[in-house]
Formats: C-alpha cells, sequence, structure tokens
C-alpha cells in the first residue's frame, strides 16, 4: 500500500497501461463481454447459429421441462453435497493424521497429492476400467467366493454416481488435504500448550477448538471444492459418458452437447447462465463475508 | 517402487516417539500419552489405508498395462502378470486408432507438446508483466480490472466458450493450435497473474525505487531487477501451467480440429471409441503415456507443486 507508483496522469503511467492491455481486454471483453454475450443470446431463439430474435423464457422453459436437464440438475446436487461433504471429511482427518509428528511424511503427503496432478481424463479412465464388471472389483469379489456378490456402479442408473464420487475424490481429496494442513500448521502452538495445560483430550481439542478456528480455511476448500463441481465435466465424459442412458448427465455436459452436438446453441446458453447463476449464488456470498470481515477487524 | 516404503512404515511404528521433544517444535500433535502406541497403530493405520486407495489404481494400470490380452481376461487386475509384455506401451504410442488416423497417441503427444510450450511461456509472461504492474505501476482502474480477473476465475468456462468460438473464427484462428494457446492465456490470467502480483508485493518496495531513482524505466526495472530475483515463483508457475494445460480436455475438444487434439482427446477417443474389440492393456498403457508428463513434473518439483497449488488456492 505504501508503495505510491507516480502521480497519475493519463500519459505518464503509459507502459504499464499498455503492458496490462491483456490484463484489461480479458476482464472486459472475455469475462464481462463474453458473459454477457452467452446471457443476452439465452433470451433468443438461435439454433444452429447465434441470432439476436428474442423470444423471452421460452429457452429456460424448455430447459427445465427438459428431463435430462432435470437429471443433471439432480445429479450435480447428489453429487455435490457428497462430494463437499465427503472431500472436507477426507481432507481434515487425513490433515489430522498427517500432522501426529509420523514417519514418512512427505511420503504419505506425496501419494495423497499425485492424483491431482492427473487430468479428469485419466482419472475417468482407470476408474472406468477398476469398476469393469467382468474385470474389476465385481470379478475380484466374486472369484474369491462370493458369487452372487454384485457391484456393477457403471451400468446401474442408481449406483453410477458413487462411481463418480470414487474417482473424483480420488483426484481431488489431495488439494484439501494440502489446505487444511497448511491451516493446521498455522495454529498457534499456544491453544495446544493450553490445551494440554488444562488436560482436554486431543479429540476434543481438534473438534471443539482446532475446528472452529479453521473456518476461513474451510470456506476456501468448499468455495474451490464447490467451483470444481459446477465445472464437473471431463471426468463424466471419460468415466460414464453420462450413461447408463442418461443416468450421470451434468450440467456442463448438457451444455457442450447442445452447443456441439446438438446444433441447438438456445438451450446451451440457457443452461450454461443457469449455471453462472449457480456459481454467483455461491461466490457473493461469500465475497461479502470476507469484504465484512475485513471491514471489521 | 513406493511399495517397498510403505509396509516398513507398518512394520516400525515409532512406540518411543520422545514425547518430550514434540511439545514445543513442529506440528501440533496429540497429547503425549500412556496409549500412544495404540494410538499410533490407528494413525498409522488410517494412513495406510488411505494410502492403498491413492495407489491401487496406479498399481492396476501399469499391472494391466504389461499384461497380453488372454492373461487380462483369465485373471485379476490387480496381479502382477505373469509374462510382461511391452507390446500395449508401443501400440498405444505408435498404432493405437482413433477416428480415420491409426498413428497412436504419438500426435497427441506432440500436439500437446506445441500446444503446452508456447502457451506456458505466453500465459506467464503476460501474467508476470500483469502483477508487475499490479504492484509497482498501478494505475486508475487496475485493480477494478484485477477483482474483474479474480472474479473471472469462477466463471464456469461454458458461459464463456461459444463467443470465443466466434472471437477465433473472426481473427482466424479456429481449429488452430495458435487458437488454443491463446485460450490457455486468457484462462491462465487469474490465477498466474495472482501469483506473480502476491510475490512482487511481497519483495522489498526500496529495490524498486533505488532502480527508479538510478533512472531505470517500466521495462528495464522489470527485466533487470526483478525477474532475475524471482525464478522460485516462475518456476512455481511453469509447473502450475505445463500441467494444467497438459491436462486440460474441454478448450482442447472445442477449438482444435482432431489432427491437431491434444493428448486427453486423443486419449478418450481411443478408450471410449465404440467400434473395434476393446483393448484394456492398451488402454491403460496410453492412459499411462498421457499421464507420464504431470506425473513425472509431481514427483520431480516435490513442494514447488505444493506451493504453487496452495499459493493459487488459499488467497484466491
Amino acid at each position: 500500500m505504501a508503495r505510491s507508483g507516480p502521480p497519475i496522469r493519463l500519459l505518464q503511467n503509459w507502459p504499464a497501461k499498455l503492458a496490462a492491455t491483456p490484463m484489461i481486454l480479458t476482464a472486459l471483453v472475455v469475462f464481462i463481454g463474453c458473459s454477457l454475450w452467452t446471457v443476452v443470446h439465452s433470451f433468443t431463439n438461435s439454433r444452429l447459429l447465434p441470432r439476436l430474435d428474442f423470444v423471452g423464457l421460452a429457452q429456460y422453459e424448455r430447459l427445465w421441462s427438459t428431463p435430462r436437464w432435470q437429471v443433471s440438475i439432480e445429479n450435480l446436487a447428489i453429487y455435490g453435497i457428497l462430494a463437499l461433504v465427503l472431500t472436507l471429511a477426507i481432507g481434515f482427518l487425513l490433515a489430522v493424521l498427517l500432522d501426529q509428528k509420523i514417519r514418512f511424511e512427505d511420503g504419505f503427503r506425496t501419494i495423497i497429492l499425485f492424483p491431482y496432478a492427473l487430468s479428469f481424463i485419466v482419472t475417468g479412465v482407470v476408474w472406468q476400467w477398476i469398476l469393469n464388471p467382468d474385470f474389476g472389483l465385481q470379478h475380484i469379489v466374486r472369484s474369491m467366493g462370493f458369487s452372487g456378490f454384485t457391484f456393477d456402479p457403471l451400468n446401474d442408473s442408481g449406483l453410477v454416481i458413487l462411481a463418480l464420487l470414487a474417482a473424483g475424490i480420488w483426484q481431488g481429496a489431495g488439494l484439501t488435504t494440502v489446505i487444511m494442513l497448511a491451516g493446521l500448521r498455522g495454529i498457534d502452538e499456544d491453544v495446544w500448550k493450553a490445551s494440554r495445560v488444562d488436560g482436554i483430550p486431543a479429540l476434543k481439542t481438534y473438534l471443539f477448538i482446532i475446528l472452529p478456528m479453521m473456518k476461513p480455511v474451510f470456506a476456501t476448500c468448499v468455495v474451490l471444492i464447490s467451483a470444481g463441481i459446477i465445472k464437473l465435466y471431463d471426468l463424466v465424459v471419460a468415466l460414464t459418458r453420462g450413461g447408463p442412458g442418461i443416468a450421470s448427465e451434468v450440467p456442463a455436459k448438457y451444455v457442450y452437447d447442445y452447443m456441439f452436438g446438438n446444433q441447438n446453441l438456445g438451450q446451451g446458453f440457457a443452461a450454461s447462465t443457469m449455471m453462472l447463476a449457480a456459481v454467483l449464488a455461491i461466490i457473493i456470498p461469500f465475497a461479502l463475508f470476507r469484504m465484512g470481515r475485513k471491514r471489521h477487524v | 517402487m513406493s511399495d517397498a516404503a510403505y509396509p516398513a512404515a507398518a512394520a516400525a511404528p515409532p512406540r518411543s516417539a520422545a514425547p518430550r521433544g514434540r511439545l514445543l517444535d513442529g506440528p501440533a500433535g496429540l497429547a503425549p500419552t500412556r496409549r500412544l502406541s495404540g494410538k499410533r497403530i490407528m494413525i498409522y493405520g488410517g494412513l495406510l489405508i488411505f494410502s492403498a486407495y491413492y495407489l491401487l489404481p496406479l498399481w492396476v494400470m501399469v499391472m494391466t498395462s504389461l499384461k497380453g490380452m488372454p492373461e487380462i481376461r483369465m485373471g485379476n487386475i490387480f496381479a502382477p502378470p505373469v509374462e510382461i509384455t511391452f507390446e500395449p506401451w508401443v501400440k498405444a504410442w505408435s498404432s493405437a486408432c482413433t477416428g480415420l488416423n491409426c498413428d497412436g497417441l504419438s500426435r497427441g503427444f506432440w500436439n500437446s507438446v506445441a500446444i503446452v510450450i508456447p502457451a506456458t511461456i505466453l500465459s506467464i509472461a503476460v501474467a508476470a508483466v500483469n502483477g508487475y504492474a499490479l504492484v509497482n505501476w498501478r494505475f486508475k482502474g487496475s485493480e477494478v480490472f484485477f477483482t474483474i480477473l479474480i472474479f473471472g476465475a469462477f466463471i464456469p468456462y461454458q458461459v464463456m466458450i461459444y463467443p470465443i468460438v466466434i472471437i477465433l473464427r473472426e481473427i482466424g484462428l479456429m481449429g488452430s493450435v495458435w487458437g488454443l494457446v491463446l485460450v490457455h492465456v486468457v484462462f491462465g490470467m487469474p490465477i498466474i497473474t495472482l501469483l506473480f502480483r502476491n510475490y512482487f508485493s511481497s519483495l522489498p518496495p526500496e529495490l524498486f525505487k533505488a532502480a527508479r531513482v538510478d533512472g531505470a524505466g517500466f521495462w528495464g526495472i522489470f527485466l533487470r531487477v526483478l525477474v532475475p530475483m524471482s525464478l522460485p515463483i516462475f518456476t512455481v508457475a511453469v509447473i502450475l501451467q505445463v500441467t494444467g494445460i497438459w491436462n486440460d480436455f474441454l478448450f482442447g475438444v472445442i477449438y482444435t480440429r482432431p489432427e491437431s487434439y491434444p493428448m486427453t482427446v486423443q486419449l478418450n477417443n481411443i478408450v471410449n471409441s465404440v467400434q473395434g474389440v476393446r483393448e484394456y492393456n492398451v488402454n491403460m498403457a496410453a492412459t499411462l503415456l498421457t499421464g507420464l508428463v504431470p506425473l513425472t513434473i509431481y514427483f520431480l518439483s516435490g513442494k514447488l507443486f505444493v506451493r504453487g497449488i496452495a499459493a493459487g488456492a488459499v488467497k484466491g
């Protein structure tokens, strides 16, 4: 803040302004311009080509009465809630386990985080193989003598979300763990000393003292995980292709398929605008919360 | 390789985990009690179970890729190969078919290389200059643009992909590698700009002021003073961008043509193509080949990788 540039006159700072042109263009043309363009065109009846022929909310009415969109939203809600809760729980648990002055901490951390370096396509393809009914888990449990064992999430519309969860958490929980571990390490050692002096058991200290202190870390994780959940696309394409039937369709895939597969741009625009609305519903309260906190402190 | 290390961890639970020394330094641990060893077993047990969950897919991938198809049909996906064959790897690399092309993943690999190198260099160059301008050369509105940029990182790509198709078509880059490079520069900008902005603002301002007094200008200070002392943050940015761009699927499938598809798109086409007999060993070799570049970077970079994602994540 103390770093004051030269006084602001239109020409004096021109190299900086020139150098920042890509940033200004990205912010104005892509992030604001393109988003508004899509929102505006979601009220038109564009099909093969975008047209400014406004039809009011017709695309949205059609969107919400399309079974595939309803399934997509339902899947995203179920997947989202389960992925969020499980990722936070696993992330916190693993961070606490890693924080016990264990041996091979680096080794364990490397193992937990490595899937995060892999793409969702790789993740999806691997889990498709592990969950393959004829060769994978089901086959192995059966060949161990449990011949009636059935676990075929890739072909069972009720269980397919489990397949997405197993793969998604495998890929992403490591990131949450690392962030939470950094959060745990940031907690003042005096807290631990005090709780030891008072004879509070470690488990209680974690649940009732440390956990509330980690609220900002949790908030960050929630935003990151949610942003990832809403964008969920590659994993579905690689793992289930939306199947069986339409059982694992998600909104991002709906958008892609209607824009580039079905040549029904209006539906794609309306669906993506709904995704934007969902993100804003998460981001705006979070931003207000952060701004409010800054003002009070 | 790493399997060997883990039984060792289980076999030797550090029973005498020096209760006294733990009070003051390092991570906050459990309070030392008499039941320490029981707790330790639970801690290591929990970590080993999770490690198995994380490592098994990797194990299965490697094992499957080294088996012949007859062995896969008869056997157990977790079992090591009876007869090791590298044929699936050769086939995945040089002759697996996607659509009309039967020249394997090598095509996708070189396409990805041709995309990742310019996209990484350009996006980091642009973002580093952004960060520098935002910290040292603020102008009216610079913080507003930065705020838009950060918010933009959360806008679902789906909202912006179609208008970008139009823009790329207008400037004649649709379907070309350079169009995709441009897209990566744009969408990598928020996080990398943030990374550099935070780094530059942590440097002592006197550096900048002294260079100013010496008469250095915008580019002089950046190139001669800041860049030479920013090597660590450049490394973090390179790690972040190379893995991120290499792993991209959505932009690749939208903005390139089949002959310039990046590796991830080609992998998906090989594995999920409906026609033909499914060759699981070739699929797994192809998967490993696609994961090899980011995995190598991850294992070589170690803590820098963690620092990169944490820097991007925590401050966002």
